[in-house]
């Protein structure tokens, strides 16, 4: 399948999901579920990676910090910056697709080749709309407050280097974290995460969609739905880094 | 009733229905038989609009199936019940959520109402009392009751069975033949079951179609189908060594 064919048969699939959806409240208990499902779980191995990432980070900077010319609290600067601007957002969202992208491929093709998608479907129902939009809500709405969990996360990681080694003072760290601050950073990394949410969950969903055949099939699918929402997460890193940063 | 009129599936350039004319009529048990890549399932998915074929026509009753609108065709959808190969169970329900989706999704009943119609249909199949079970935690043959309680929880005039016995032991799958012929007849419903199994023929085949390679190749009931001097068919029935054994005792 070209790129051009595959893009095409996801414009489709998400047209169908999005074209006369089922309705809202057929679907609310399985947003909860999902948001708790999808975002709530990856919580924890979210917080783990982030801080250590703010830690290997802050060691990092410390080393090259040789030179009494460079301000101590460009630590905490860079640490901020780097965290906010890519990390978080972009670089953990990578690391989702793996695991939240393959979840959602694998279940919605164990779907597809149980043909439970084909018992919607009789019945009528938009099997599309009633299994990948669920998914695409609540990981769009969860995925700013995994990006949060994951900044604050890599921030305290930084935090804690500074208590061990003493080569950069708390307090120069928590004023680089402030220096030059702009709220717009934030809105920033929580605007990309809203769209590496929707990419994640709905290329995922379509792979998940599309698979003909049996385990073998799915298995295949589930990995192209992870580098597929990888691949894209970089191009859509550029792009909006062009418009909003540009 | 269903009716079908010069029916053509076709993937690419491969042929798989060619030309399909029958006629399928209520409170009946009708049979497709074939062996396995004859068409069996592209047919049921086609009556079943999954599958749009190149050519043809489709009636459930006077209705043109093919050329109505959707919410026309959802209207015969509702009136279908579909047990597929694999079961199709929900894996996201339990037993009665199964039973209770399509109540929930295309009735007006109350909570009592769909309450008792779950357990209604769960009794119809030998399957009272395990409303909380989770799908994997049901036999091959729990599974394919609890699909036949789904397909009869709207009450439908039309019933499809793809291969309703595959994979089930011998006694399971004489019990599902009897569920089929026994719903059949108590509902009045058209009744259409794909089939390579030759017990189901003989037993509850009232109707019984042949394909060979993408044709209607034969057509009768189990009545006769033991005396036709088909050769394709012969080959299909008297393929077992047990056939093969009687026959030539015979
Ligand atoms: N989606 C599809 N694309 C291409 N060929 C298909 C597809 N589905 C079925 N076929 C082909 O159609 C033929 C009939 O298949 P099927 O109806 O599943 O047979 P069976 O009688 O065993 O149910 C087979 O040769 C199969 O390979
Ligand atoms: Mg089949």
């Amino acid at each position: 399948m070209s790129l051009f064919d595959g893009i095409t048969d996801y414009l489709l699939v998400m047209q169908k999901t999005f074209t006369r959806p089922v309705k809202f409240k057929t679907i609310a208990k399985q947003v909860i579920h999902e948001m708790y499902y999808l975002g709530v779980e990856s919580l924890p191995i979210v917080c783990f990676l982030s801080l250590f990432i703010g830690i290997v980070v802050m060691i990092q900077i410390a080393f090259q910090m040789e030179s009494p010319l460079i301000p101590k609290y460009t630590a905490g600067f860079i640490t901020r910056v780097v965290i906010i601007y890519e990390f978080s957002p972009t670089i953990m969202s990578m690391l989702l697709s793996g695991r939240v992208g393959s979840r959602i491929a694998a279940e919605i093709g164990t779907m597809k080749v149980t043909e439970q998608i084909d018992a919607l479907e009789v019945m009528g129902i938009n099997s599309a709309s009633y299994l990948i939009l669920p998914k695409i809500i609540a990981f769009v709405l969860i995925m700013p407050v995994i990006i949060t969990f994951s900044i604050f996360s890599g921030l305290f990681g930084g935090y804690l280097i500074t208590m061990g080694t003493g080569e950069i003072p708390t307090s120069e760290y928590f004023y680089g974290l402030r220096a030059f601050f702009t709220p717009f950073e934030v809105t920033y990394a929580l605007i990309k995460s809203l769209f590496f949410g929707f990419i994640i969950a709905s290329i995922s969903g379509y792979y998940g969609y599309i698979v003909e055949g049996g385990a073998l099939e799915v298995g295949k699918n589930s990995t192209k739905a992870m580098v597929q929402s990888s691949i894209f997460i970089i191009i859509f890193d550029v792009i909006l880094t062009q418009i909003f940063l540009g | 009733m269903i009716k079908v009129k010069n029916l053509v599936k076709k993937f690419d350039d491969k042929v798989v229905l060619d030309s399909i004319n029958t006629t399928f009529e209520p409170g009946k048990v009708n049979l497709v038989i074939g062996r396995s890549g004859s068409g069996k399932t592209v047919f049921m998915k086609c009556l079943l609009g999954l599958l749009i074929p190149e050519e043809g026509e489709l009636y459930y009753g006077n209705k043109n199936f093919y050329s109505l609108s959707e919410s026309e065709q959802k209207n015969i959808r509702k009136e279908m019940g579909v047990v597929f190969q694999s079961g199709a169970i929900f894996d996201f329900f339990d037993v009665e959520g199964n039973v209770r989706f399509p109540l929930d999704m295309f009735s007006n009943m109350n909570n009592k109402e769909k309450i008792d119609r779950v357990n209604f249909c769960l009794e119809k199949v030998n399957l009272q009392g395990t409303n909380k079970l989770k799908s994997s935690e049901l036999s091959g043959g729990m599974k394919k009751r609890l699909a036949i309680a789904r397909a009869i929880a709207l009450n439908p005039k039309y019933l499809f069975f793809d291969e309703p016995n595959s994979g089930l032991d011998p006694q399971n799958a004489v019990t599902i033949d009897e569920l089929i012929y026994n719903l059949t007849h108590e509902f009045n419903t058209t009744t259409i079951v794909n089939t390579h199994d030759m017990n189901s023929v003989i037993k509850i085949g009232e109707k019984v179609i042949f394909f060979y390679e993408g044709n209607l190749w034969w057509e009768g009931s189990n009545d006769n189908i033991l005396k036709t001097d088909n050769k394709e068919l012969k080959d299909f029935i008297f393929a077992s060594s047990l056939a093969q054994k009687l026959l030539e005792t015979l």
